[in-house]
């Protein structure tokens, strides 16, 4: 699934690219696409293609272009141009409901006058299926996302959680062949939040004919996690498409660098270079360091627990932010360190080159 | 209230008493004169009797009333329906050049005194050279009927997710379809709440009515006949007393229905369970 490709290969039509299997075998491919409200531009030039099966994310801060480029996949909004494909028929002027993808929608939308079981199946009954097989159905599907018991409450009647798996429910009872989901998890909280991240990505792999998952978040964390590949939203472009390592390992701009973790940005002859934090290493006196080695004085320690994450100021008027694991430091000797002269280092290959994919980006 | 003291309080409450006393005791004496056995209007009554209710319902003129009355709310009533929730959901769907205009337009005829409708109906009635009749009556009271409907039915919309719709159609519903099973069962108590309240408000209408009825007599206006001729008094009461009852039954129920819709109903909501953004209206 992961089959990598280079890391802006799919952002144009143009290139030729991604591996050949793949392109027999696209969910979704948006080609050119451009929307604008008014004045406002919300997404401009966008392409992008997603393959069968895939959990796909577009991350972005908000106002990036990223819902707005689900709500064309969707169907509710129609682009002002460039178009749609999803599995190799054009949907750009499709209605919702003749495009074989389902939404679940960021405030979830359950309709508060039917029952969760009715909510459920109402895809199969505006279909026309028969009462006994939707309800059977629906029922599977609300086992599948582990809600037994509810059927005959109102939405009214659940807790945040709960309203977040009727309407996934609601969605996979249709077995569409594109799964799209709009911030998902964004109204529950961080512990529920993260056992659904897991959930979902089970769910996936367990639905027997893997249905492709577009996912939009603002959370690098959430992307990282459940993600096959991510495309970078800023500003109603993609900045990035990429595996999670390589959008984190290998950040073609500063902007993507700082979106998806800290970035530790130093420029060496005149070309600029990231550094995450946890590959740098503080030496202890005497220590030999690696082909990299800068001097600076600590600025600030933050001790996080099982991390402490401290502030550098170098000698070169540059800052960097360094994580060390707490493997034999404890909180009251990392604080001791405030003020302290250091000497960082890092490995070669952990210093990545930034803007080097200027001129593809610029297509 | 804290620190309120207690005599504040106390005093609050006899306001209170007498201000409700003030609303209440004559629509009470009404009641009270429609068993009033005597055809004078006397103070104490001589005793209670329904003999009234009988001649009052076998009075012709005042069943010919009634039913012109009946007539006129239910055609005034199902047009404010019609293009009362058509105007609600023009307004709220859609973003045009007037919208604002139009909207206030339509609230309009509620704030407007009556007796300017009321004269600017009759003298377009006159001009255009139309005979008052059962259709000029509608057409007067429908200009205020549609505010009610249109208001209760915009302010369920605004209620409601818009994210309602998008689901219904992201489920394969079409156009048909997503109102018959989701928008028309979200908004269908605002319907019937201002459809009540329209009836109620055109039953009981007299100003507009007086100067779109021509010769006819709507019940409100045989009321107001006969008060001011001083004639079948007794007979007026117990009218009164049913228009009261006629014109209170619908303004209850529309109460309830949009207060408690069932879409709403927040029992057995689980502590720290999302608000839902559906529906109510009061």
């Amino acid at each position: 699934m992961i089959s990598g490709g280079g890391t802006t290969a799919d952002v144009s039509s143009s290139h030729p690219s991604p591996p050949a299997d793949a392109s027999t075998d696209l969910a979704v491919r948006v080609v050119g696409m451009r929307k604008t409200y008014g004045d406002v531009v919300a997404v401009e030039h966008l392409s992008l293609e997603v393959r069968a099966g895939e959990f796909f994310t577009l991350l972005g801060p908000s106002g990036s272009g990223k819902t707005t480029t689900l709500r064309v996949i969707a169907g509710f909004e129609l682009p002002d141009s460039g178009h749609v494909e999803l599995h190799g028929v054009e949907v750009t002027r499709s209605p919702p409901y003749e495009r074989p993808v389902n939404t679940v929608f960021q405030d979830y939308a359950l309709f508060p006058h039917m029952s969760v079981l009715e909510n459920v199946a109402y895809g199969l009954r505006v279909k026309g299926v028969g009462k006994r097989e939707r309800s059977q159905r629906a029922g599977e599907a609300l086992a599948m996302v582990r809600l037994p018991g509810v059927e005959g409450r109102r939405p009214i009647q659940l807790s945040g959680g709960q309203r977040q798996r009727v309407a996934l429910a609601r969605a996979i009872v249709n077995r569409p062949r594109v799964l799209l989901l709009d911030e998902p998890l964004g109204a529950l909280d961080l512990k529920l939040r993260e056992e659904m991240q897991f959930e979902l990505k089970a769910i996936q792999r367990e639905l027997s004919e893997r249905i492709t998952f577009i996912y939009v978040t603002h959370d690098q964390d959430e992307a990282l996690t459940m993600s096959d590949r991510i495309a970078v939203f800023s500003n109603g472009r993609i900045e990035q498409i990429g595996t999670p390592g390589e959008i984190y390992e290998r950040p073609v701009n500063e902007f993507v660098a700082g979106f998806v973790g800290t970035s530790n940005i130093l420029v060496r002859d005149g070309k600029r270079y990231l550094v995450r934090p946890e590959r740098i290493r503080m030496l202890a006196a005497g220590e030999a360091g690696d082909s990299r080695t800068v001097g600076g004085v600590v600025r600030e320690v933050a001790y996080l627990g099982g991390v402490t994450r401290y502030t550098v100021a170098l000698e070169e008027d540059e800052t960097l932010t360094v994580l060390r694991q707490n493997l034999e430091t404890s909180a009251a000797s990392v604080l001791e360190e405030r003020g302290r002269e250091v000497r960082l280092t890092w490995r070669e290959q952990d210093a990545s080159l930034l803007d080097t994919n200027q001129e593809e980006e610029a297509n | 209230m804290i620190g309120a003291s207690r005599w504040s309080r106390v005093a609050l409450g006899v306001w209170a008493a007498l201000m409700m006393a003030f609303l209440f005791i004559p629509i009470a004496i009404i009641v009270l004169y429609a068993f009033n056995p005597s055809n004078v209007q006397s103070w104490p009554l001589d005793g209670l009797s329904t003999k009234w209710f009988s001649s009052a319902w076998h009075n012709a003129e005042m069943r010919h009333a009634f039913w012109l009355s009946v007539r006129a709310g239910l055609l005034a009533t199902a047009i404010a329906l019609a293009l009362g929730s058509m105007a609600a959901f023009a307004v709220h769907r859609f973003r045009f050049f007037g919208r604002e205009a139009i909207s206030f337009i339509f609230v309009l005829p509620l704030a407007l005194p009556g007796i300017i409708t009321g004269m600017a109906l009759n003298s377009f009635i006159t001009f255009a050279g139309v005979s008052f009749s059962l259709t000029t009556i509608v057409i007067g009271h429908a200009t205020f009927c549609i505010v009610v409907v249109y208001n209760n039915v915009l302010a369920r919309l605004r209620r409601t997710q818009t994210s309602l719709v998008e689901a219904s159609m992201d489920l394969g519903a079409d156009g048909w379809q997503t109102f018959r099973f989701v928008t028309l069962p979200v908004i269908a108590t605002a319907l019937v709440a201002g459809g009540l309240l329209a009836f109620a408000l055109s039953f009981d209408e007299i100003v507009v009515t007086i100067f779109t009825a021509g010769a006819q007599n709507t019940l409100p206006i045989w009321i107001f006949g006969n008060i001011r001729l001083g004639q079948q008094l007794p007979q007026v009461n117990v009218v009164v007393l049913f228009v009261i009852l006629v014109t209170l039954i619908p303004v209850a129920l529309a109460q309830r229905l949009t207060r408690d819709t069932g879409l709403l109903r927040s029992r057995a909501r689980p502590p720290g369970a999302l608000p839902q953004g559906t529906g109510q209206l009061s």
